[in-house]
């Protein structure tokens, strides 16, 4: 069955989405992203969708799920590199993927992740 | 040879005449309002042309169509002809007449040449009269497609104009929008903004509306689609330029701008682009 790779880059995971989504794809990597999460202790997700040139309602969906359910494990999500048609997409299908975090392209996004992290390690006690 | 109807023997036979009373009769029409806009000879040539290839069309005997290939070239030169003076700022009677001038003098031979026979000269009067006014028809037809023509391009230029993405600084890009928005507008708008963003990289854009003569529910709307898309694609927009009376307008409406970052004019809107962008100036 095929699968999306996810990348293990120190307390973050990289997840590349380089083929056209379907849905039963979606919900595998949803599985498979929430296990990472949970083995690998990660503190941030960055799902690249660079190469995704199509959404529908699910796949939109789907990202903010993947965000939320992330929360829920302590971890925070960024989406990058979104296509402008996609994201003309999504505000036209009424989505607007509330609370979570974008970027550009991956190095901003990474920027980002590390950034909100150390502000959570400035504020705990626990020094990593 | 004798010639099949009495339109294509006058034709044959007086040329001359016609044209010569044709000439009189269309400067007559057009009065001095031709005048800089088409000199004399041009219009001549014109005529010229247009017997040769009327003339010509006559010969085929087909004058109750002129969809039919032995006319190709006369509507070729008419749709020419009227591209031409539309271009020129002719009004379409004024370019109508071209053709309907020529009635009074095919009309005046045809009877001249006629014998005595009054239903004869009815029927191919009659005759003449169809086939000029298709003619004329047809001018006109040409000559709104090419004003038809003039306004879309206009349109389509206007459209480029209106929409320019500016660099202020790297990774801060404006867009100074000016006009009336409409949803085909914003579309174009916000398609090219957000290819501007992915080509620059830039992760702050400013929407200023300073041009915009009004904002209603729809136009707000727009604005708010193009804010949510900027933000999914990882950047943050600021709009600035809203006037005072817009700002009561978008109040009064109750559209929600909560989530938008809104500044009174450009200047505010770089200052707090630079700073969120971690650059800062001093003075020397």
């Amino acid at each position: 069955m095929e699968r999306i790779p996810i990348l293990r880059m120190g307390e973050f995971l990289l997840v590349t989405i380089q083929i056209d989504m379907h849905d039963q794809l979606a919900l595998t990597l949803q599985d498979d992203l929430t296990r990472s999460i949970e083995k690998n202790g990660s503190k941030g997700v960055l799902i690249d969708i660079s190469a995704l040139e199509m959404v529908d309602s699910f796949i939109g969906r789907m990202i903010s799920d993947i965000s939320a359910m992330a929360r829920i494990l302590d971890a925070k999500t960024v989406v990058v590199g979104m296509q402008p048609a996609v994201a003309i997409t999504l505000v036209e299908l009424g989505l607007s993927l509330a609370g979570v975090a974008t970027a550009l392209n991956v190095g901003l996004g990474m920027q980002h992740l590390q950034r909100t992290l150390n502000e959570l390690n400035d504020d705990s006690f626990i020094k990593r | 040879m004798a010639a099949k109807t009495s339109l294509s023997a006058a034709l044959q036979k007086r040329r001359a005449d016609i044209q010569a009373m044709w000439s009189r009769q269309l400067t007559e029409a057009l009065g001095g309002t031709q005048k800089g806009r088409l000199s004399a000879e041009e219009l001549n040539q014109q005529m010229q042309q247009f017997m040769q290839v009327f003339s010509a069309a006559v010969e085929s005997d087909r004058l109750d169509d002129i969809n039919v290939p032995e006319w190709a070239d006369v509507r070729l030169f008419l749709d020419d002809l009227s591209r031409r003076r539309a271009l020129a700022g002719f009004s379409s009677d004024e370019t109508a007449t071209f053709i309907f001038s020529l009635k009074r003098p095919v009309f005046d031979v045809i009877k001249e040449e006629a014998s005595n026979d009054a239903r004869q000269l009815a029927a191919d009067v009659w005759e003449a009269t169809l086939l000029l006014d298709k003619l004329g028809l047809h001018t006109v037809k040409a000559f709104q497609k090419a004003r038809e023509e003039v306004i879309n391009r206009q349109q389509q230029e206007l459209l480029e104009l209106s929409t320019p993405v500016v660099k202020l600084w790297d990774g801060i890009l404006a867009l100074p929008m000016i006009g009336t928005l409409d949803s085909a507008r914003t579309q174009i708008v916000m398609e090219s903004l957000l290819q501007k963003i992915v080509e620059t990289e830039s992760q702050i854009a400013i929407i200023d509306i300073t041009g915009v003569p009004t904002v209603d529910t729809l136009v707000a709307q727009h604005l708010l689609k193009t804010v949510t898309a900027l933000r999914l694609m990882g950047a943050d927009c600021i709009i600035s330029g809203v006037r005072p009376q817009i700002a009561q307008t978008i109040v009064h409406l109750g559209v929600d701008l909560q989530g938008v970052t809104t500044k009174a004019n450009l200047a505010d809107a770089l200052a707090l682009a630079l700073k969120r962008s971690g650059i800062t100036f001093s003075k020397s």
